[in-house]
């Protein structure tokens, strides 16, 4: 084998080995990069940032702990953005391993704060079938949630009272790493005109350009990076901003591996030809 | 830092290294995690049902609200566990057609009108050339109408359909890579996270221990 | 009757609850309110099937001392914690169930979707070839999108304004031709259920 043939068939394990000294490096001495902001991720910060005190958000954390590395940075800012001006949170987690997600982040911001319970934010908690949910809250939050998360009535809630459905909430912040977010846009902008913005992981965020085209969303933040776009923004924590510099080793790393190959493999048809 | 966070964490970063040992190759301690995973996430789900399912929405009302009609669903939740029985599974379909039918109803007028309709309204855009949005617009329109003329089996893909397919194909080919490029950032962001608790770990634990 | 009712139900409900949506009267939406509220009922004993089948699999496994039975103890072990665990202590922040969550499951899932880094790198240096115009398309676009997250100097504005093109323009363009065949061939699925044609969620007799 000659150096290009082995320049293309390395060993997977070196790989691995090299993608992992990638992601360390950056951990054991840290730098800060440059983040560029994007008008689809400044367009939710303007929105938050307009709500005024008293003013309800609806904020849908439907993701898995194996998406919390991309997500849970854009749930933490936008949730101590509301707590910061006293916007009132209603929260929900339609996906199955959200709920706990959910009360960790709502426990420990709510303790900063000094936010209540029934005052400040209600957490509805997780129901099965987010579809038929989602379009059960447009109707009453009560049809799928008589009770909050901690089993209490929703009717003895202070900051429930009179508040019916979709049309008592300014917006709608879904937050996810499923298909939950297609139901939030089909079913509750669809047949409730909710005013949506959401949060995927970086795997998904192509997918979701064409509905912030036609409007049917009017924001979207994709990935680590949109989570870190929003913390410059918000100036509420830095955890997305510190992981960025570890994303810029990793990917030089794996564009030089792509080049790599690439010279391997056109330099070996090269003396094929020859 | 109490001591229980201080065990708590290193039972979760004994985990971590764990399931990172599958990188060398399959190993015990690799499956021992596994199986724990999947034994803790069916109980976890199974008690998130009862607290935040049964309790509200059985219990609560038949037993302290007097709303004996949820009686009903709950028949028929029971009815879908004779899926199981070779002999009795004809029972569960009941339940399940009533579930598929209100499920499916719902979808066709929103799908239809949120996935087709708006995007192909979205696709109408101006297309002139007094400035360079305008010819984005044209290219979003032609892009939109190759792809689907690719997805477009039932005509032999000659002639200008056989352009249009190729145009669309190359289209598509630029969507995919976009794609590739964002999922690389969101698999490389799951494994900076993890590598970053494994050195908040080693922070706490230098910490607790010498106090730096 | 036990394929004719399930085939008249999906078609009665499925078609109430489409009309439905064009006709906003009361009397429909008292029935479209308690429907979706019936079949949230339903999701939560439906649900649980998983479960049990779970709980089957490896108990059999254990009693038939299948090879690597013992891991199956482990997997019936922590089922058995969380659903003692958590009627006993209860589900809030700082309880046993919920640490158990935190530090046991969360660390486990998110490590395992993290190995997906290293695969992804090795699958990018191995298959990403330039062999046709298309190939090399995707891998030029995927590399411009990657570069976006590195700072590049001078370079590092045009670049992430090119970027942004490509996500608005020809990447938005080809995920919204995917997403109008998806949402044809749902609706056309849909109507197939509700028609009868399609009566795979019934299973076999």
């Amino acid at each position: 084998m000659n150096f290009y043939e082995r320049l293309m068939n390395l060993d997977r394990r070196w790989v691995y080995l090299v993608v992992g000294i990638a992601v360390i490096i950056p951990v054991l001495n840290p730098f800060r990069v440059p983040v560029y902001v994007t008008q689809e991720v400044k367009a939710i910060y303007d929105c938050v940032e307009s709500l005024e005190p008293g003013d309800i958000l609806f904020l849908a954390i439907d993701y898995d702990p194996q998406a919390m590395a991309e997500v849970h940075p854009m749930a933490k800012a936008i949730m101590r953005q509301c707590f910061a001006k006293d916007v009132k949170l209603i929260i929900s987690a339609l996906s199955q391993n959200g709920p706990g997600m959910a009360e960790q982040l709502i426990s420990e911001l709510s303790k900063e704060f000094g936010k209540k319970s029934g005052i400040d934010y209600c957490y509805l908690g997780y129901k099965p079938y987010f579809s038929i949910v989602i379009l059960g809250m447009g109707q009453n939050f009560r049809i799928p949630f008589p009770t909050d998360y901690y089993g209490v009535p929703l009717d003895s809630l202070p900051m429930m009272r009179g508040v019916q459905n979709y049309d008592d909430v300014k917006v709608v912040i879904d937050i996810s790493s499923g298909n939950i977010t297609d139901y939030w846009i089909i079913y509750g902008n669809g047949r409730y005109n909710v005013k949506l913005a959401v949060g995927v992981t970086g795997v998904m965020t192509a997918n979701y350009y064409p509905y912030l085209a036609s409007g049917q969303i009017f924001g979207l933040m994709g990935g680590l990076k949109g989570a870190s776009e929003y913390e410059v923004l918000s100036k509420q924590g830095d955890r997305a901003i510190k992981m960025m510099s570890i994303q810029t080793t990793a990917h030089i790393v794996i564009i030089l591996f792509i080049v790599a190959g690439n010279i391997g493999y056109f330099m070996s048809r090269k003396k094929k030809i020859k | 830092m109490d001591l229980g966070t201080i065990i708590w964490n290193t039972v979760a970063l004994f985990l971590t290294l764990c399931i990172f040992s599958f990188l060398y190759k399959d190993n015990p301690f690799y499956k021992f995690a596994e199986h724990l995973v999947v034994g803790v996430s069916a109980g976890y789900f199974a008690i998130i049902l009862y607290f935040n399912g049964f309790l509200p929405k059985v219990w609560e009302p038949v037993t302290q609200r007097g709303e004996w009609w949820y009686l009903l669903p709950t028949i028929l939740g029971m009815m879908t566990w004779a899926r199981f029985s070779k002999k009795w599974s004809w029972i569960s379909r009941f339940a399940i057609a009533f579930y598929m039918g209100i499920a499916v109803g719902v979808a066709i007028p929103l799908e239809m009108q949120q996935r087709v309709i708006k995007q192909l309204h979205a696709t109408m855009l101006p297309v002139h050339f007094t400035n360079i949005q305008g010819v984005w617009n044209l290219l979003i329109m032609l892009g939109v109408l190759c792809g689907l003329i690719y997805f477009f089996f039932s005509m032999g893909h000659k002639g200008v359909v056989g352009g249009a397919a190729r145009l669309g194909i190359w289209i598509l080919m630029i969507g995919f890579g976009a794609g590739f490029g964002l999922t690389v950032m969101g698999r490389i962001s799951l494994l900076a996270d993890r590598i970053t608790e494994i050195h908040n770990w080693y922070l706490m634990v230098t910490k607790a221990l010498w106090g730096f | 009757m036990r394929r004719q009712l399930p085939i008249i139900i999906v078609f009665v409900s499925g078609a109430f609850m489409a009309i439905q949506y064009f006709i906003p009267h009361d009397a429909g939406v008292f029935f479209y309110e308690y429907g979706l509220d019936w079949i949230i009922v339903i999701g939560i004993f439906a649900m649980l099937l998983g479960i049990w089948s779970l709980f089957k699999v490896q108990l059999d496994k254990v009693v038939k001392r299948s090879p690597g039975w013992g891991y199956s103890v482990v997997a019936l072990g922590g089922l058995f914690f969380m659903l003692i665990g958590g009627p006993l202590w209860g589900i809030e922040e700082g309880t046993p169930f919920m640490k158990v969550f935190w530090y046991i499951y969360t660390p486990i899932q998110a490590t395992m979707f993290s190995l997906l880094a290293f695969y992804i790198a090795s699958a990018a240096y191995r298959a990403f070839r330039a062999r046709t115009v298309l190939a090399t398309i995707l891998l030029l676009t995927a590399m411009v999108i990657m570069l976006r997250l590195i700072p590049l100097g001078p370079i590092s504005g045009p670049n992430q304004k090119l970027a942004t093109w490509i996500l608005m323009v020809p990447s938005m363009a080809a995920n919204r031709a995917i997403l109008i065949g998806i949402g044809l061939g749902i609706v056309a699925t849909c109507l197939k259920i509700i028609l009868g044609i399609e009566r795979a969620y019934m299973g076999r007799d």
